[in-house]
């Protein structure tokens, strides 16, 4: 007992390293320093700082948009309210509607497609060549973006909030397939065996077995997916597939910096509000 | 047990009447909304290109294959800067992300009334807005390139990072804290050696994670002008040229799955 502490008393108690091996964790500390000087050099060589300081008036302007948001400041400023002005909200009601409705078609859309194929990519439900099908479609959705779906489908469809809605429904087939499939997977075997053991047809067996099982999470998932669709409904508008979007692009364009404000205090707005009361809704279900 | 008597027999009924009745009811009124919504989007869509769709598809097609792999040797660059996009966002919206997660946690926050709800809304703001219109916002105020592009992912990531890690923070191990506080520990002191110790595995799991997300979402960034392969898609869209549109959506697939599958590897040596 004496010598050990002898031997202890000199030295300083250290907080032990996050990665424990001593050569990896040095390796990795230069590897990044290196990777981030050389990153960091490759973007900011590249900075025209002339057009940034040109920029940042403009960037406290779009600041100063905020305060008051659009409709308020043109009767602050003009003391009355303009037909321009007019125009201009209708043009935002106009995205904003068309938005919530692509919202709300494509999700639905999306959900009546994935839950085929969410049973399908199910490996304890499907037989083999269903299931590698189904994954397939599912791999193909959920690795490109929604935007670069949207192009094409802006090439096929025309202009408009069709090509919006056909994106978004099929994205959200990758999404919630995928995850209805793995709930499923990890379901309790023993509820949908009593079932069959009644002596049930497939389709019983889905519904009385396997569905009640699966729907809090699907209805869950589902609020969830409205939600990230109405996030995404105002992007798809950049490459010309309707809603929000394509009213936010043109007022980013035209230098609208308070028209632009107050779009986005809306999404936030409405982000949130979906947010919110989607996860009341889940908190009960659970 | 809901029954329902038929010709003096008892049949079995998963739910009773009213329930059904309300279940019902609840269905109509969300088929009524999706009616309406389909119809508002279809008197929009000029249904002509619609039903033109599968020979404009037929016809892409044709033209994208096959790949024109010589360009191959322009695209290495701008790859590298989807990657560098993506992997400067990130650190730089950690930066921002740890204090906010800590200002937003309710065990950390210095006041529960003013600077967590202020917390809150740069959480909620910084998710709601897609990376997309970020970029678009920083191209129209500092101008196109890389630069803008590495900022609209910072932005966009912060929300993201300081929601996951404020959680993180709120279910952590409370007796830890309480044991270093019992050394006679500073707030500091505390932060240091009873909590960050705790939250350092759900952060490297989220930084992966969100870095992984992030590559995805800088692949695209350059049609708004924002640098990165998204450029070369553009450029190669608006003169149609599908053949080098199909070698860039294939690097763009490549380089997705490779950070995945980086991802994956990272999060399952750290779990």
């Amino acid at each position: 007992m004496a010598d050990i502490a002898a031997t202890t008393a000199g030295r300083r108690w250290h907080k032990p390293p996050f990665i424990k091996n001593p050569k990896l964790r040095w390796g990795l500390y230069t590897g990044a320093a290196v990777y981030f000087i050389l990153a960091s050099y490759s973007i900011l060589a590249e900075v025209n700082w002339l057009r940034v300081y040109e920029g940042l008036p403009r960037g406290a302007k779009f600041i100063g948009g905020f305060f008051p948001p659009f409709p308020f400041s043109n009767i602050l400023e003009t003391g009355q309210f303009e037909e321009l002005a007019a125009q201009r909200l209708i043009d935002i009601s106009d995205g904003l509607v068309e938005s919530l409705t692509m919202t709300v078609t494509s999700t639905v859309i999306g959900i009546l497609i994935s839950i085929p194929i969410g049973l399908g990519a199910a490996r304890n439900i499907a037989p083999l060549p269903v299931y590698l099908i189904c994954r397939g479609i599912i791999a193909v959705s959920r690795s490109f973006q929604e935007i670069i779906i949207a192009i094409f489908c802006v090439a096929m469809f025309g202009f408009g909030p069709f090509a919006g809605v056909v994106t978004l429904s099929f994205a959200t087939i990758g999404f919630l397939s995928k995850l209805l499939a793995e709930e499923i997977e990890s379901m309790d075997p023993g509820q949908a065996e009593a079932i069959r053991a009644t002596g049930s047809r497939w389709p019983q067996w889905i519904v009385y077995g396997v569905q009640p099982q699966v729907m809090p999470r699907l209805i869950g998932l589902s609020l969830y997916r409205l939600d990230i669709n109405f996030r995404e409904s105002s992007v798809v508008g950049i490459v010309g597939a309707g809603g929000i979007g394509s009213t936010l692009l043109t007022a980013f364009d035209r230098y609208e910096y308070s028209t632009a404000a107050s779009i986005l205090l809306i999404i936030i707005g409405i982000v949130f509000l979906a947010e919110y009361s989607s996860g009341k809704i889940r908190a009960r279900l659970q | 047990m809901p029954v329902r008597s038929e010709a003096g027999l008892k049949v079995w009924q998963r739910r009773d009447r009213n329930k059904q009745l309300r279940i019902w009811g609840g269905w109509f009124a969300g088929i009524l909304v999706f009616v309406f919504c389909w119809q508002i989007i279809s008197g929009e869509t000029t249904w002509f290109f619609v039903w033109d769709s599968p020979r404009v598809a037929a016809d892409i097609s044709s033209r994208m294959w096959p790949p024109r792999w010589g360009y191959i040797y322009k695209i290495w660059d701008p790859l590298l800067d989807t990657i560098n996009i993506a992997t400067l966002g990130t650190v730089l919206a950690l930066f921002m992300a740890v204090p906010v997660a800590f200002l937003a946690a309710r065990n950390t926050t210095p006041n529960a009334y003013f600077i967590r709800p202020a917390a809150l809304f740069i959480i909620v703001s910084s998710r709601s807005i897609n990376s997309l219109i970020w970029a678009l916002l920083l191209v129209s105020i500092i101008g196109p390139g890389v630069f803008a592009g590495t900022i609209a992912i910072a932005l966009r990531s912060i929300g993201f990072c300081a929601k996951l890690l404020y959680e993180a923070i709120e279910e952590i191990d409370h007796t830890q804290v309480e044991a270093i506080e019992a050394t006679g520990a500073s707030r500091w002191q505390i932060m240091a050696y009873g909590i960050v110790p705790q939250i350092m595995p759900a952060f490297a799991g989220i930084t992966v994670f969100r870095w992984d997300i992030n590559i995805r979402e800088s692949t695209v960034l350059g049609l708004v002008g924002a640098g990165g392969i998204g450029l070369q898609l553009n450029a190669s869209m608006n003169i149609l040229a599908w053949p080098q549109v199909t070698l860039i959506l294939l690097a763009i697939l490549v380089t997705v799955l490779f950070s995945e599958w980086v991802s994956a590897k990272v999060r399952g040596a750290i779990i």
